[in-house]
């Protein structure tokens, strides 16, 4: 990888962390309202995964904490936040919020809030591209709390059955909110647990966006070459809370909390760049200020300023706009 | 103009529209190389090929979620579930996702997807053989849900619902498919939206759909010997429900029956009796009558079994009584 294109993935990195991070200070002025799942801590997976495979070609679904996995398939950041700020310009019009952000151009088909249900939707994208018979691939996000679900199953056993192109990255932050891995499942590394299904997989450090985008590259090149589904297991840790509302410390204890926070993906990149020769401290601080300049001068101001949905607009999108197909005629407007 | 097996209208309109479009395929549990357990899909494997005709493992709440994940990136898939209470098991992918996912983006992402099933009270089938769930999927925004009664009702709306942009839940009964009717040969398409009267008359208005429509219509010949005209409507689509087709029937009979073959609590009868209320109240001469299943599971016993549900002449007395010549 070419050292501008190092220097960018990590200005991107920090970007992201300093976008979830001004997304807590909104919600505390409770200019985002609902749930606020953020990502600080597991930056190194969505981007090292994202990062090498083809944003908004290759299809990217996720959970609920999708707001950095949306920005790297391409969604204007201004439209994140203007979503999280329920306004009409953000990337879901203001109807789904910061669990159900949607980019339809940029094949970033959403964020769900039901644990496990983006398994058979990915499954589902991937039966798209074998149909269409395009060379995209499907990836599908999920924290390893969604293991533990009947979709988990179902799905692993039917994506190596029809050998379909979907990647499962399982974004393994050892806590389903409060509780461990270790008291969720007997089975502790979750590449195993598809292994039964005759599935290829592995695992390795999530936190080294460097490790990330090496495994990537594997599994990557084994879904797009037509050898079946591959999961790939990251292992990785939340800094924050599960959402706003959780300290993320009653079932996590101090120390561990440390030992993770001397992992942070961005400062492990950051040290690696610098080390490198191809970064230096002055450059990265200029790097963080920019981030922190651009969200401030143009991405909280856009989603501040916008409108938010016609009230007379609440029922549109619940069906189709034109209701000609749905009547039967069909050489108006359906296929 | 053909006479035709209710499966084998489904099969039809299944061969057109795999035949019409290259992304439109189906899956369900033995719908593929064993033909469909109601024959539906019969032959279409072999026609169609194993990527388009999908014997499902059982796993109905991934297999509907697959066929939602396809429909986003533009396929149309036709989905069996081979019986209304197995669906239950896809609930989240069916009423979380697909009927959610068009509005939760703004209108990006579109579900064209058909869901089709059959419910219904068969013969001795048991408790978990025998549930009716329209009043779930009725219930839930961004669905359309049809019950055609009819066969040609059956491929008109197949084919429809396939074209159409929106999730839509075509439930059916396990006791009409071998029910024979007209079917046209020309290919055509059926609104999702929209009663109809199958059966003229100035006395009574009967409302109903599937299995119920049937009973209805056996009841009207019965009142007809007594010197009672009833008009049979045929709901077709439970969402939305045709309201101002029941309005001039009303309007013309003034007096109501609902039928329905699922329990009156929280049922279609309770909200086919508010549009009622709310949409036709001034036509009335007196208040609305349904005919429903007991609150009870069904059960095994025939007798029992028979006792638990509705059936023509219970139509026929209830409405004797409306119109007080019992």
């Amino acid at each position: 990888m070419e050292a501008a294109d190092r220097r960018r993935l990590l200005g991107e990195m920090v970007f992201a962390r300093r976008f979830e991070e001004r997304c807590a200070e909104a919600y505390h002025h409770r200019d985002i309202g609902g749930f606020l799942h953020l990502y600080p801590g597991q930056e190194a997976c969505a981007f090292g995964v994202q990062e090498r495979a083809r944003p908004a070609y290759d299809y990217v679904i996720t959970g609920y904490r999708d707001h950095v996995h949306a920005i790297k398939s391409g969604t204007d950041p201004k439209a994140v936040m203007a979503e999280l700020f329920a306004r009409e310009t953000g990337c879901s019009r203001g109807r789904g919020g910061s669990m159900h952000l949607f980019d339809a151009a940029n094949k970033f088909m959403g964020g769900y809030a039901l644990v496990g249900e983006p398994f058979p939707l990915a499954l589902g994208l991937a039966k798209g591209i074998q149909l269409q018979g395009t060379d995209q691939i499907a990836v599908c996000f999920l924290g390893e709390g969604a293991d533990n679900q009947g979709t988990f199953h179902e799905t692993m056993n039917m994506a190596q059955l029809w050998e379909l192109p979907v990647l499962f990255v399982c974004e393994n932050n050892l806590y389903a909110i409060g509780t461990s891995l270790e008291r969720s499942t007997p089975v502790h590394d979750q590449y195993k647990r598809v292994q039964a299904y005759a599935m290829e997989a592995s695992q390795t450090d999530g936190q080294d966006v460097d490790t990330v985008m090496a495994s990537a590259d594997q599994a990557i090149e084994h879904v797009r070459q037509g050898h079946g589904p591959y999961f790939l297991e990251l292992m990785t840790y939340r800094l924050r809370g599960h959402s706003m509302s959780d300290s993320g410390r009653g079932y996590r204890s101090e120390d561990e909390i440390k030992e993770w926070m001397e992992r942070d993906p961005i400062y492990l990149f950051r040290d690696r760049l610098i080390a490198e020769g191809i970064l230096t401290e002055a450059e990265f601080e200029e790097m963080d200020q920019g981030a922190q300049q651009r969200i401030d001068d143009e991405i909280i101001p856009f989603a501040e300023e916008s409108p938010e949905p016609d009230i007379n607009e609440l029922t549109r999108y619940v069906l189709d706009d034109d209701p000609g197909p749905a009547l039967g005629r069909v050489n108006e407007g359906g296929k | 103009m053909a006479q035709a097996f209710y499966w084998d209208a489904l099969r039809r309109a299944h061969d057109e529209e795999l035949a019409n479009d290259p992304l439109v395929f189906a899956i369900g549990e033995d719908i593929g190389l064993p033909g469909g357990t109601y024959k539906a899909t019969q032959g279409l494997f072999e026609k169609y090929g194993e990527h388009r005709v999908i014997d499902a493992p059982i796993s109905e709440n991934s297999y509907t979620g697959l066929g939602t994940g396809a429909s986003m990136t533009g396929c149309r898939p036709i989905i069996e579930i081979m019986s209304v209470n197995f669906a239950l098991l896809a609930t989240d992918q069916i009423i979380n996702a697909a009927a959610k996912i068009r509005y939760m983006s703004g209108g990006q992402v579109a579900c064209p997807i058909v869901i089709r099933s059959p419910g219904g009270v068969a013969h001795q089938l048991g408790a978990q053989h025998s549930g009716r769930l329209e009043k779930v999927f009725a219930g839930t925004s961004g669905l359309r849900v049809v019950t055609p009664a009819f066969p040609a009702d059956a491929y008109a709306m197949l084919k429809t619902a396939v074209r159409c942009n929106d999730p839509v839940v075509i439930l059916e009964h396990e006791a009409i498919y071998n029910l024979k009717g007209e079917v046209p040969d020309e290919e055509h398409f059926a609104p999702l939206e929209g009663a109809q009267v199958v059966r003229e008359g100035s006395d009574v208005t009967l409302i109903g759909y599937l299995m119920s429509t049937h009973w209805n219509l056996a009841a009207a010949d019965k009142l007809a010997e007594a010197g009672i005209s009833a008009e049979v409507i045929d709901l077709r689509a439970l969402k939305p429900i045709d309201g101002e087709t029941i309005r001039a029937s009303l309007a013309k009979t003034h007096k109501a029956v609902i039928a329905t073959e699922d329990e009156a609590p929280v049922g279609m009868s309770a909200e086919i009796m508010a549009v009622i209320n709310e949409q036709c109240f001034f036509e009335l001469d007196g208040p609305p009558v349904r005919v429903t299943a007991e609150d009870v599971p069904v059960p095994y016993n025939e007798k029992l079994e028979r006792a638990a549900i509705p059936d023509a002449d219970r139509v026929a007395g209830a409405t004797r009584k409306l119109l007080g010549s019992s």
